[in-house]
């Protein structure tokens, strides 16, 4: 079963429109991957109406407990940020499939666009038994740059880029990225707006480096059986393309299948 | 002294459409619960009426471009296309897992030229452990510029007639709401041979993303559904039920057992659940309880005496 009540254990604002919700989950805090999701019903009633989905972003298993690290964008997320302490919420998951990671301890690399950190972290918990890793953090301004203390705290080598030059690098993050890549890395996983996922997908495949991606896709079942989640990827039949659907083969994704055309990128 | 406790009077939810019969009057909608075992994780399949199969054609469909969804108010649209695998590998991979669910199995059948129905219907008729076919009327008709074949009351019943000469199982024509009177429809398919009727599919709809300048969804038009068409659906359904003997099958934004009552007071015999699966996955199962529940509590004894029950 897949179908859960949890219990809000905990919320707080963390930065600007910026929320890290704590959820009493036993089953999800011990099925849960790193690349995962959760698909939560908002409240009761028809508005909003469907399901809103969300990254796990970290498990406690000894407490039972999964986090969701979120930025309001809409009425959604915004009535999320205003459920109390012990409110009930139900929760479809753990969904999705998880970022692969290989036991061969080589140096690996995170790119996280603003809140395309939070699967990251989580990942990085597994990454940290056996790897190197370094991290490139960018957003607009230092106020979207998260995570990155606990990072460092656990041992990652942490670069930051922000668009206004107010924390790090000024410009993208993906400024940084090759020189990191001319170091050779084992493998990438990045998770953020589709156009900096594009440049490093383009990149990787420049230095021959894996890179798993994780993506987004407006959704309704999150199980895999609607298929209003398609993402367009590469086929070796004709017509060269076919979907995936980003609740069930993904929403993790090799960076190499993906089409990065003009529907995906205006997505949302 | 006679009057057993009201929890001990043996519940009857079964119906029977045609030689259709169906342990209860809740079916999974089309295009709303996959080929089934995506939901098998979350509920006991075989508590469920029927489960109505994503369209199937001749050849594989990739279906439409992307974005395939957006949320409107109370609802939501889609254009999926009619993505499927193909009549050959849904009959291999897909039967076997559908078979096994012990509920009826119903295939929604499309096509673009009457040709591709009829060709359909035929290799469904020869693939065991399906009990009925729902005709998916709503899809534009190539030969003819694109209209729906359901749009057109004589394209409709030739469509319904053409596949009913070629197959025993049950015949259900699903009718489009976007047409000027939906009953003249469901009357030309009743004539052409259809056992029962479904209705309704999606109402076409549109969503404009202001900022960017465009339509949220890839194939710019799309299929409204959910609690926002219900009123909607339940008139034409009251409307049909009205006009023809063959069943009613009504559905359009069903939540709760309370939304099944009105279809099923306003002449519909079975009721179909889409949208409701993707909010709550177990939606079916909470209304086959709630409808146990009514009976129950109003001391009746078969579903069958809510049926068309309305007084107007
Ligand atoms: C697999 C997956 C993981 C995600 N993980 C996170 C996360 O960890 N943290 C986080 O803040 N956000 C995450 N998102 C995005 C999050 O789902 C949306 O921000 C949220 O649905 C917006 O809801 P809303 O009602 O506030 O916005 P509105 O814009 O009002 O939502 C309207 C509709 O569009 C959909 N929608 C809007 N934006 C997105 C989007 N970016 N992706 C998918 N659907 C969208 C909504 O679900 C809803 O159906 C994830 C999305 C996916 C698909
Ligand atoms: C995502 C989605 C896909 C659908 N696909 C089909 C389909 O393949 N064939 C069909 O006849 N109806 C299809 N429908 C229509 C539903 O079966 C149903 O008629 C409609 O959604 C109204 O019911 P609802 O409001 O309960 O969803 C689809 C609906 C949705 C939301
Ligand atoms: S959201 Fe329904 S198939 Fe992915």
């Amino acid at each position: 079963m897949i179908d859960t009540k949890t219990t809000i254990l905990h919320q707080e604002q963390i930065a600007p429109q910026i929320f890290r919700l704590r959820l009493l989950s036993p089953r999800i805090a011990r099925e849960a991957r790193p690349g995962q999701f959760v698909h939560l019903r908002i409240r009761e009633g028809t508005d909003p109406l469907l399901r809103r989905p969300f990254s796990i972003h970290r498990v406690n298993r000894e407490r039972g407990e999964v986090q969701v690290l979120y930025q309001v964008v809409g009425q959604g997320t915004r009535l999320l940020s205003r459920k109390p302490v012990g409110e009930r919420l139900d929760v479809l998951g753990p969904l999705g499939h998880r970022f692969e990671v290989s036991e061969e301890g080589g140096g690996v690399l995170l790119v996280a666009g603003g809140i395309g950190i939070a699967p990251l972290v989580f990942l990085c918990e597994d990454l940290l038994r056996g790897h190197a890793v370094t991290a490139l953090i960018g957003a607009r301004s230092r106020d979207g740059i998260l995570c990155h203390d606990s990072l460092r705290s656990g041992g990652v080598t942490v670069h930051i880029a922000t668009d206004d030059g107010s924390l790090g690098h000024r410009g993208l993050v993906t400024d940084l990225l090759n020189a990191q890549l001319e170091a050779g890395r084992e493998a990438v996983y990045a998770c953020g707006p589709v156009a900096m996922l594009r440049t490093v997908s383009a990149l990787c495949r420049a230095h021959r480096i894996s890179c798993q991606i994780s993506l987004e896709s407006r959704m309704a079942c999150g199980l895999g059986a609607c298929l209003g989640c398609a993402v367009k990827v590469r086929s070796s039949v004709p017509p060269g393309y076919e979907y995936k659907r980003v609740c069930k083969e993904g929403p993790v994704f090799d960076a190499e299948e993906v089409i990065f055309d003009e529907n995906l990128l205006s997505g949302h | 002294m006679n009057t057993a406790p009201l929890e001990n009077v043996p519940l009857d939810l079964s119906i029977e459409i045609g030689s259709l019969h169906l342990k209860n009057p809740v079916l999974a909608a089309s295009g709303t619960f996959g080929y089934g075992r995506e939901f098998a994780k979350v509920m006991d399949l075989s508590r469920l009426g029927g489960i109505v199969t994503k369209a199937i054609t001749l050849e594989p469909r990739l279906g439409n471009p992307t974005p395939r969804i957006v949320e409107t108010a109370s609802g939501m649209l889609n254009s999926i296309g009619l993505a499927n695998v193909g009549v050959a590998a849904f009959a291999r991979d897909k039967m076997p897992f559908l078979r096994s669910c012990g509920t009826a199995v119903i295939v929604n059948v499309a096509g673009r030229s009457m040709d591709e129905y009829v060709e359909v219907v035929r290799r469904l008729s020869d693939c065991p452990g399906i009990h009925a076919l729902e005709i998916n009327i709503s899809c534009p008709n190539v030969q003819e510029g694109g209209l729906a074949f359901g749009a057109d009351p004589k394209v409709a019943a030739a469509v319904i007639g053409a596949v009913r000469s070629v197959t025993r199982l049950p015949v259900i024509a699903k009718l489009t709401p976007n047409v000027t009177d939906i009953v003249r429809i469901a009357e030309a398919v009743q004539e052409a041979g259809a056992d029962a009727v479904s209705l309704i599919n999606t109402l076409v709809g549109m969503a404009i993303d202001v900022v960017r300048r465009r339509p949220e969804l890839g194939g710019v038009t799309g299929g409204l559904s959910g609690p926002a068409i219900k009123p909607v659906a339940l008139a034409m359904v009251w409307k049909a039920a009205q006009a023809v003997r063959i069943p009613v099958i009504g559905m359009g934004g069903i939540m709760n057992a309370g939304d099944a009552l009105e279809f099923m007071l306003a002449g519909a015999v079975a009721v179909q659940v889409g949208t409701a699966n993707f909010v709550d996955p177990t939606s079916t199962i909470r209304i086959v309880e709630g409808l146990e529940d009514t009976l129950r509590e109003r001391g009746m004894g078969s579903v069958k005496e809510i049926i068309g029950a309305l007084e107007v």
